[in-house]
């Protein structure tokens, strides 16, 4: 239902790489995490939230169908599946963080895609991003946890002005800083030919949206190029940071399975 | 950190650092810069700094602020901005560290919420502080955040030498459209049919590559069938793409 491809690259200033990515297109599942900290700290603390993330999912998707409703919530399961798996990532790090001192102060930045039900749902936090390019037209899904984004909602920047700002890298959220994270998550409908991106600031910030959306349009039929297309553009524009991308294209529908009791069950509800 | 320069008539007369979240500009003395002129207003403008970003707001002064001649209500402040005030200048000079120390200055660090405000400490147990190399909170009160140490020996890649970049067209040698000229100016340009064969070229800092997007036929140029891989073109390469012939060159 699913084509996945993703890269990761240092870029050309740093000699470290503290991104971390994971896929597991089977399960409908990305993450992409953006890790901060010195030394290789920040390589830990992305590993970690990639890793427990990825593994716990895999393990509960199998026993838990995402699309059933939460009694408790009135939810998807797919909603409480993410917050949960998200925290418990934080803990992990923050654990990690209290218990060893070189550790000590990492955090990452996160966004998660779990696709199932026709539907993509979206769980980040920090300035991680999610976009999706569908008719031709790129839009940024997430809203960034960032010092620049708040002074944009407050009115005191405009979307231009936030260009020149100094202030690029502050987030005002992250994984492992605090024993809890709150995460923001939501869900939208897919559409068959629908592309996904998601990816670390290393790309947004080298790389102007139209510049991306431009190169979905051309590659987009070619998504392994696309994705080296996307790296190689931020690192001809200086490459100041890591870069990180993961695309997703949706290739035909995934309606949850349905049997004729659960239907028949459906219309007398 | 950022100042301001304050001069009239070309004659500099003061210096201002930045060093408060605040700085009130004005006629009256409790301003932090003082103006003492009856054109200026008694609370008249006022530049608010966000750790590296500072806005300059007019306060509804009775003559009105202008930034580079241009009346303002509200600016974010860049540097060699010049501010005036009836016959006063004042220059916004920023310290410019993104370019001097990129590398360690765009490291995403976290802000923690109230970092910019001086606030008692937090009634949850603080957690431990941060212990060198690792992310530093973003700020004391009204400090500018602190870069973490450059990582260990960094072995950075050295990025390849950007030169001029000359302009590469496309010239159709066969096919009904035999003749035209295409300009790559366009970060990427895709040749080819949709669905039959599709190539795209790549302008980049170092020249102009070729690279096969779909279809089951590859590009060639100059007769050689090219794979997977980009391919640089040169000056006059012949490439083919679903049959049709096309001749690439640099302008001059």
């Amino acid at each position: 239902m699913l084509e996945v491809a993703s890269a990761t690259d240092p870029g050309m200033v740093r000699s470290n790489n503290e991104d971390s990515i994971a896929s597991d297109a089977s399960r409908g599942l990305a993450v992409l995490a953006d890790g901060m900290g010195g030394y290789n700290a920040g390589e830990v603390a992305s590993g970690i939230a990639t890793t427990v993330i990825t593994t716990e999912m895999q393990q509960l998707l199998d026993q838990n169908p995402p699309y059933a409703i939460d009694e408790s919530t009135g939810k998807a399961v797919a909603e409480k599946l993410l917050r949960n798996q998200v925290s418990r990532a934080n803990t992990s790090i923050y654990q990690a963080a209290q218990s060893q001192p070189q550790y000590a102060g990492m955090g990452t930045t996160l966004v998660v895609a779990l696709y199932y039900d026709n539907k993509v749902a979206v769980a980040h936090v920090g300035d991680s991003r999610l976009y999706r390019f569908r008719d031709d037209q790129l839009e940024q899904i997430t809203r960034d946890h960032s010092l620049l984004q708040e002074q944009i909602d407050s009115g005191l920047l405009t979307k231009e002005q936030a260009k020149l700002s100094a202030n690029k890298n502050l987030v005002t959220r992250a994984l492992g800083i605090d024993p809890t994270v709150e995460t923001e998550i939501h869900e939208y409908e897919t559409k068959v030919g629908d592309i996904y991106l998601l990816c670390s600031d290393g790309l947004c910030d080298m790389v102007s949206d139209e510049d991306i959306g431009m190169a979905l349009q051309t590659l987009g039929a070619n998504l392994k190029l696309c994705v080296h297309q996307l790296v190689q553009m931020a690192n001809d524009n200086g490459g100041r940071d890591n870069v990180s991308v993961i695309l997703i294209r949706v290739l035909r529908e995934f309606p949850a399975p349905r049997g004729v009791l659960s239907k028949v069950l459906g219309w007398l509800r | 950190m950022a100042k301001l320069i304050l001069s009239m008539d070309g004659l500099v007369l003061k210096e201002f650092t930045l060093s408060k979240e605040r700085t009130t500009i004005g006629r009256k003395a409790h301003n932090d810069i003082q103006i003492d002129n009856l054109a200026v207003s008694g609370e008249h403008a006022v530049v608010v700094t966000i750790l590296s970003d500072s806005f300059l707001e007019d306060l509804g002064s009775t003559n009105g602020t202008l930034v580079n001649g241009q009346t303002v209500k509200k600016h974010f402040l860049q540097n060699n901005d010049v501010i005036e005030l009836g016959k006063y200048k004042l220059k916004f000079v920023s310290d410019g560290p993104v370019q001097t120390k990129a590398a360690d200055f765009e490291k995403t660090m976290i802000l923690r919420p109230g970092a910019l405000r001086p606030q008692p400490p937090a009634p949850t147990p603080a957690p431990a502080p941060a212990a060198p190399g690792a992310v530093k909170p973003a700020a004391a009160p009204g400090a500018a955040p602190v870069a973490p140490p450059a990582a260990p020996a960094p072995a950075p890649r050295v990025a390849p030498p950007v030169a001029p970049q000359r302009a590469g067209v496309l010239q159709l040698l066969s096919g009904s459209n035999a003749g035209r000229q295409l300009d790559l100016t366009k970060p990427l340009t895709t040749l080819g049919k949709p669905g039959v064969q599709v190539a795209v070229i790549t302008r980049r800092p170092q020249g102009f590559f070729i690279t096969h997007v779909e279809g089951a036929n590859f590009p060639i140029v100059n007769g050689k069938t090219l794979d997977s891989q980009a391919h640089a073109l040169g000056d006059h390469d012949v490439i083919e793409i679903a049959g049709v012939k096309m001749e690439f060159f640099f302008k001059t």
